[in-house]
């Protein structure tokens, strides 16, 4: 195999981890508040400029900035939830959807009426790594393992706690559990909170490699909601693994042609797989 | 224990309990049998503040428990079997019961209570890994009982345990109220199965459409030819 | 039915009127209003019978950019080339359309699929960088005045081709309205196996809003892109002006004829009007407080505004957004 070719399958993978988690964080929420985030990348536009902000202006160490911007991501998880959700819990799907759709115009605009329309970068310059004449960037190595870590936390937490076991009992019968004795608001807070993190923990990883500027979300939401449809909405394993599906489309249509092209290639590749198995590849 | 006065309750502008009053005293067991849609769901749905009474009060130890949500209401000592067993179908057998016990005094307890139940229905440990979705309809039932005991309840709500199983099954179930009871538990469960029912419960009340009709003792009611006639087809 | 005609009469007497009596920045807004409600309106077609499409903006882009880069580089009349966008969009809504409707691809899963279209073709434009300018878009080949290339530096031609334009998109909306079509789709989107039980060809009755709606966009698109000469990809197609679509129309209302205008003329005054507030030191602030809005308008509106002053006809019962909108 050509060498460059195997750099940008690695690279794929690597992008995947990113990928991953953000599919992992909008899955979650989908799974168990039944609501899609359309708004959701902009969260990770708002922690991105947080951890810009700290790094750079309040000269903040980059992991305690990193620290702070996911706790911020999650209080945001948690303030998008008690405003813009919870009085829409009983609407229709349609109305769900426009109202976090209402949030992304509000988010974005709103940071640039702060920030302007620059796009910014932390300046942080992570090593490129030479692996026998294959050189992947340190900063996407760090993405990839994360993003690993994060997603087997994630399980760990869903599969062995009570708090995970009682999100997963929501998300499967939710007008029962509160006979469980689960408060069905505070699961609701909880997941808004962990789907929250994990936009500022990829936000984390995505500073890294990326300017940031308002409208980033544009260009990897539609991505993300793509991924989570491919591996079956809800379904956090098909989303993990559809999110390495995407980034190989997305790396080796990039090797061959140009990123434009890719992501036409990889939304093209979703419409056909959606119409051959509608409920996503993973579907129960 | 238990006592509701003069509750209502319904769905929407639909009214479905009109003032129903019962009593259930420490370590008793009582039935409630009624036609289909009478509102014995309903009421069990009430009663374990699934949804909200609108009028009546209720109180449980003497302690005034109306209008709490139902995650207070299992703190408050009270467990529900549902209608239809609704298990968590992509959950363990072990996941289903270990949720049963979210709540904080039953979760420090966690293994002695596991180790009762599987000794109330050793089936259950046998399957304990298994999605309890693919559990056999008896096999569910156990499982939602048992996921119900798990919250170390002080009355114990069962609707139609019964339902939908062969009768070597449905007698076991009824055979176990005995040993629950035995526990000092106290039990209140809605039946079909009328005959069965009055032979493990103490007393019971008849409901149709939305407030009860008729109260009285097993021994009585077996003898009520109303009930005779409508309820057990004699 | 005589005080109707009287209305009709007197709101196009002010139509007619008024460019006469507005100075030139409000006939620029109001040519705006126009095209966009068109737009709308073609939406809404598809979306009252629960078909919620973010893919609007692919067939918008569409028909702006066939017939602006056919004019600018090939010299081609945009009298052949604006049919020509409307055609291809029709195509395309029946390449996404049919198989969605046969795989029976519906609620969040064709909202995900429509809006995965718009990407498609937002990023398609960016791509062919070498003749649309890429994200920095391009400018139309001027010529001043012709009726060839359908360029008009007086405002007032675009202004009588925006209200023919949205006089036709009524029409067709009360077309559809009026005919069998409707009730059969209102059947498909409350029961779609007991329409098809009682031969309704559900297939048919879906395909023919949808291309319908996909090609009036189109040309919506293209009347936008003769006026404005401009085009940018972000502007005219991808998620952000999908999602515009979407929002002004249900904001309006979808049930009633004037619901999607009423969206434009709102949403379209609204961001106008902030942005002259707020003037060009704060930008984004307008578009700031008319996200908040939005929310707003969805929380406590949710059956437009329209809508909510004025129920349907014939049914007293809450008329939920899509019914078609299953969760899946
Ligand atoms: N979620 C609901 N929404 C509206 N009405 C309901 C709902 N649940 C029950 N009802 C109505 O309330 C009445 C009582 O229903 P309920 O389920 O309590 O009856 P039941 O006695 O349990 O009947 P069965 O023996 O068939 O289980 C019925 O008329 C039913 O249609
Ligand atoms: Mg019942």
């Amino acid at each position: 195999m050509d060498i460059y070719l195997l750099e940008a399958v690695i690279n794929g993978i690597l992008l995947g981890g990113v990928l991953a988690l953000l599919a992992l964080g909008l899955n979650l929420i989908f799974g168990v508040v039944d609501v899609i985030w359309i708004a959701y990348a902009d969260i990770v536009m708002c922690a991105m400029y947080a951890i810009y902000f700290l790094y750079t202006g309040l000269s903040v160490p980059l992991p305690l900035a990193f620290l702070i911007a996911i706790i911020g991501a999650a209080s945001l998880g948690v303030l998008v939830h008690l405003l813009i959700i919870a009085p829409v819990l009983n609407s229709a799907p349609l109305n769900q959807l426009l109202a976090t759709g209402g949030l992304l115009f509000f988010l974005q605009s709103f940071a640039t009426l702060l920030f302007g329309t620059d796009f910014r970068n932390i300046g942080v310059r992570l090593p490129v790594l030479e692996f026998a004449t294959i050189y992947v960037s340190f900063a996407r190595l760090i993405a990839f393992a994360v993003g690993l870590i994060g997603a087997i936390a994630l399980y760990g937490f869903l599969k062995w706690t009570y708090l995970g076991i009682a999100i997963r009992a929501l998300a499967q019968d939710r007008d029962i559990v509160g006979l469980m004795g689960v408060d069905p608001r505070r699961i609701y807070l909880v997941v808004s909170a962990i789907g929250g993190g994990l936009a500022g923990l990829a936000a984390c990883l995505l500073a890294l490699q990326y300017d940031v500027h308002p409208f980033i979300g544009n260009t990897f939401g539609p991505v993300i909601f793509m991924i989570c449809v491919l591996g079956g909405l809800g379904n956090m394993i098909g989303g993990f693994v559809a999110s390495f599906i995407i980034s190989q489309i997305i790396a080796i249509g990039g090797y061959y042609s140009s990123t434009e092209l890719s992501y036409v290639l990889a939304f093209t590749f979703f419409i056909v797989l959606m119409f051959i198995r509608p409920r996503g590849l993973f579907a129960r | 224990m238990l006592s509701l006065a003069a509750v209502s309750a319904g769905y929407g502008s639909f009214q479905a309990l009109f003032d129903v009053s019962l009593e259930v005293a420490q370590g008793e067991a009582v039935g409630i049998i009624g036609p289909n849609g009478a509102g014995k769901t309903t009421l069990m749905r009430v009663i374990s503040g699934l949804i909200p009474m609108r009028e009546g009060a209720m109180t449980l130890e003497g302690r005034s428990v109306g209008g709490l949500p139902a995650h207070r209401m299992v703190e408050a000592g009270i467990a529900h079997v549902p209608e239809n067993r609704r298990l968590f179908p992509r959950l363990s057998v072990e996941e289903n019961l270990r949720i049963g016990a979210f709540i904080p005094q039953a979760r420090a307890h966690f293994a002695e209570r596991l180790d009762w139940v599987f000794s109330l229905f050793p089936r259950l440990e046998e399957r304990r890994g298994q999605l309890a979705g693919t559990l056999s309809g008896g096999e569910q039932q156990m499982c939602a009982i048992a996921r119900a005991l798990m919250s170390k309840p002080k009355v114990l709500l069962m609707d139609e345990p019964s339902a939908g199983l062969a009768p070597l099954v449905v007698q076991q179930v009824f055979d176990l109220v005995h040993k629950i009871r035995a526990e000092g538990l106290t039990v209140l469960i809605v039946e079909q199965n009328v005959q069965q029912v009055l032979e493990v419960v103490d007393r019971a009340y008849l409901l149709e459409v939305g407030a009860i009709k008729l109260a009285g003792s097993s021994a009585e009611l077996k003898d009520n030819s109303f009930i005779r006639q409508s309820y057990m087809g004699l | 039915m005589s005080t109707t005609r009287l209305a009709w009469a007197a709101g196009l007497a002010i139509l007619i009127v008024l460019p006469f009596i507005t100075p030139t920045y409000f006939l620029h807004l109001l040519i705006q209003i126009l095209i966009w409600a068109f737009i709308y309106t073609a939406w809404s077609l598809m979306g009252r019978f629960g078909f919620v499409s973010f893919g609007h903006g692919a067939f918008m882009g569409i028909g702006a950019y066939v017939p602006a880069l056919l004019w600018s580089y090939w010299n081609v009349t945009p009298w052949l080339g604006i049919p020509l966008g409307v055609v291809l969009s029709g195509l395309l809504a029946i390449i996404i359309g049919y198989p969605c409707f046969r795989r029976r691809v519906i609620g969040h899963y064709f909202a995900l699929v429509t809006l995965a279209l718009s990407q498609v073709v937002l990023l398609s434009l960016i791509a062919a960088r070498e003749i649309t300018g890429g994200s920095l878009g391009f400018t139309q080949r001027a010529v001043g005045y012709s009726w060839y290339a359908l360029q008009f530096p007086e405002k007032s031609y675009f202004y009588a081709i925006a209200v023919l334009l949205w006089l036709f998109g009524l029409a067709v909306w009360r077309r559809i309205d009026r005919g069998i079509g409707r009730e059969a789709l209102e059947a498909i989107s409350e029961d779609e196996e007991a329409a098809a039980s009682v031969g309704i060809d559900v297939l048919r009755e879906k395909m023919r809003v949808t291309v319908i709606s996909a090609a009036l966009t189109a040309l919506g698109g293209a009347v936008y892109g003769q006026y404005v000469m401009y085009l940018n990809p972000e502007t005219v197609s991808g998620i952000a002006v999908s999602l515009q679509i979407v929002f002004a129309a249900i904001a309006g209302g979808v049930y009633s004829l004037f619901g999607p205008s009423v969206g434009a003329l709102l949403t379209l005054s609204l961001t106008e009007g902030l942005r002259v507030w707020f003037g060009a030191n704060f930008v984004g602030a307008a578009n700031t407080i008319y996200g908040i809005l939005l929310v707003l308008c969805i929380i406590f509106m949710p059956q437009g505004i329209v809508g909510t002053l004025q129920r349907p006809k014939g049914s007293s019962a809450r008329r939920d957004i899509a019914w078609n909108w299953r969760k899946g």
